[in-house]
């Protein structure tokens, strides 16, 4: 079958002042449908460029992105980017401050002439509670909830366009410990629940080990390496990842029980 | 189900920015000359003891005559009551500053927003244009264009309005900057909203306060370019009744005949402070909102 997204020898060098600086160099990398693929590396490892190539969002100065085995033009159809989505790490900026909740969730009904225009405040209604909000939260302004509300306000935003894949992009390390663990469980039960395909980017190994089917490991925008995510904890191929891992500490009792309540789709873990 | 402590039960924005601008006493103070002056101004022909001084005849019994009943402020040198003629005055100076602002805004936000917002060469080519109208001073700008057009109150508004957008396209050029760079604007893009969404929908709303605060300031300001170029017989001309022509034509009968200047500057001072405390109010309130 064919992988949902693949990488083909990616590269992207960004020139600054007569310098050339590569973010990403040689990247060839395919992402199977439904899995949660995590993309790891420190600060500078290429993660973010990773993300805004997959999103279009610029444009690679070599290799090509290829979305269910179509090359992915320059210009995207609506289609194209109604298929890919995006949830960004900051939820205090991601949902505007003078639309409604309801406003920001209905956008891409509207955009992409999703269901009829008059069961759209419905539509958008049943997407906040699929994301376990109350369906009235459409009306409020996101002024003055918090950080979780939010992030699963920019969830629902992402699920209205009926995306085949989603950008993650460090989706909870704003949020503190306890609604960082509901936000994944909501994920992971998204995840099955639509056949999604998540490209999780994190530097937080333990959340990894949590929702991750796979893992790359990127350096200095150079994949080290990639592996089932049980293969890369238990048997690091290199040095760096190595470090990575040993950075983390070994897998806590809680974190076990997180990770088993995650998978199960539980919802009394984390509490 | 929702998150722990999210019930926060605080005050919506709207709210706060009214609470803050009713507890300032000089918000307050700016509203009630303002909301006096436009209430006047709306009402000149009932209010006004002689609104047929409005024309270029009045009592020629009592020209130049100091404050006495039944002219309180005085009479000009035609013998016209000049608290008629201020009232009267008013409404013409409010007249236009709002048309000024109606179109010089529009203008300045879109050039600002699409400046703003599509950066490169865009960007380059409207905002150096906008420098080059900031770089001439305003009164300067606006006497050079009267001075190949007729002194009319239309051709008054448009010298105006041709140096007043640059200063909003500057303001929302900035504002945009700032917004562009907030996640909800890349979600937008990446849900696939057009350019013109992104721009009236999700960018505009966020500068409503700083379009709002400015344009009340500049109430009064544009109503004293309007009182400088009458003032330099470039603007409104008799006998039509313009602040600035007022003060510009008493000046010649200083100090004998001091009401005739004194009272029509003292009006330009008051509406301009109004709209000043007005503003500063609506800012501070803004701020407030957060």
């Amino acid at each position: 079958m064919t992988p949902i997204l693949e990488l083909d020898r990616l590269g992207k060098t960004f020139e600054a002042d007569g310098h050339s600086v590569v973010a990403l160099a040689d990247v060839s990398l395919a992402f199977e449908r439904g899995e949660c693929h995590a993309i790891v590396g420190e600060s500078g490892s290429g993660k973010t460029t990773i993300a805004n190539l997959v999103l279009g969002l610029m444009q690679p100065t070599e290799g090509e992105v290829r979305f269910n085995g179509v090359k992915l033009p320059g210009l995207r159809s609506r289609q194209q980017k109604r298929a890919i989505q995006l949830v960004q790490q900051n939820p205090l900026s991601a949902l505007n401050p003078r639309r409604s909740v309801g406003a920001s969730v209905r956008l891409p009904l509207d955009v992409h002439e999703i269901g009829p225009s008059r069961e759209r405040a419905g539509r958008v209604a049943a997407l906040l509670e699929e994301v376990g909000l109350d369906g009235e939260m459409a009306r409020r302004s996101p002024r003055g909830l918090s950080g979780g509300q939010r992030q699963r306000i920019a969830i629902a935003r992402a699920l209205a366009c009926e995306p085949e894949l989603i950008v993650l992009d460090e989706p909870t390390s704003a949020l503190d410990v306890l609604v960082q663990a509901r936000v994944l469980q909501l994920l992971h039960r998204l995840r099955v629940a639509h056949g999604l395909t998540y490209i999780f980017i994190t530097h937080d190994l333990a959340v990894v080990r949590a929702i991750a089917t796979r893992v790359s490991v990127f350096q200095k925008g150079r994949l080290v390496e990639t592996g089932p995510v049980e293969a890369i904890f238990s048997d690091p191929k290199t040095a760096y990842t190595r470090q990575l891992i040993g950075a983390v500490p070994v897998v806590t009792p809680e974190e076990a029980k997180l990770r088993d309540a995650i998978r199960a789709g539980s919802e009394a873990a984390g509490t | 189900m929702s998150e722990p402590g999210s019930p926060v039960i605080a005050k919506r924005g709207g709210s706060r920015a009214v609470a803050a601008f009713f507890g300032n006493p000089l918000s307050v103070a700016g509203l009630v000359i303002v909301v006096a002056i436009v209430l006047l101004a709306l009402a000149a022909d009932y209010v006004t003891p002689f609104p047929e001084h409005v024309g270029p005849i009045g009592d020629f019994a009592a020209m130049s005559a100091a404050p006495a009943s039944p002219y309180m402020l005085g009479t000009d040198t035609m013998g016209r009551d000049l608290f008629t003629r201020i009232i009267y005055g008013y409404r013409l100076s409010l007249i236009m500053a709002v048309v000024v602002l109606a179109i010089a805004t529009p203008i300045g936000v879109i050039v600002g927003l699409v400046a703003g917002y599509r950066g490169g060469w865009t960007e380059y080519v409207l905002m150096r244009i906008t420098d080059v109208f900031l770089a001439v001073p305003p009164l300067v700008l606006a006497m050079a264009i009267m001075g190949f057009l007729e002194p009319t109150l239309l051709n008054g508004m448009l010298a105006i309005t041709a140096m007043w957008w640059p200063w909003y396209a500057r303001l929302i050029y900035n504002v945009t900057r700032a917004e562009a760079s907030e996640g909800y604007v890349l979600a937008a893009e990446t849900v696939g909203a057009s350019t013109a969404h992104i721009l009236f929908r999700e960018i505009l709303p966020n500068c409503w306060p700083s379009i709002l605060t400015k344009m009340t300031l500049d109430v009064g300001f544009v109503i004293l370019m309007a009182s400088s170029l009458s003032f330099l017989g470039l603007g409104v001309q008799p006998p039509t009744p313009d602040l600035g022509s007022m003060v510009a034509e008493g000046a010649k009968y200083m100090p004998d005949a001091w009401w005739l200047s004194l009272w029509p500057a003292i009006a330009i001072l008051l509406v301009v402070l109004g709209f000043n405390l007005v503003g500063d109010g609506l800012r501070e309130a803004f701020e407030a909102e957060g």
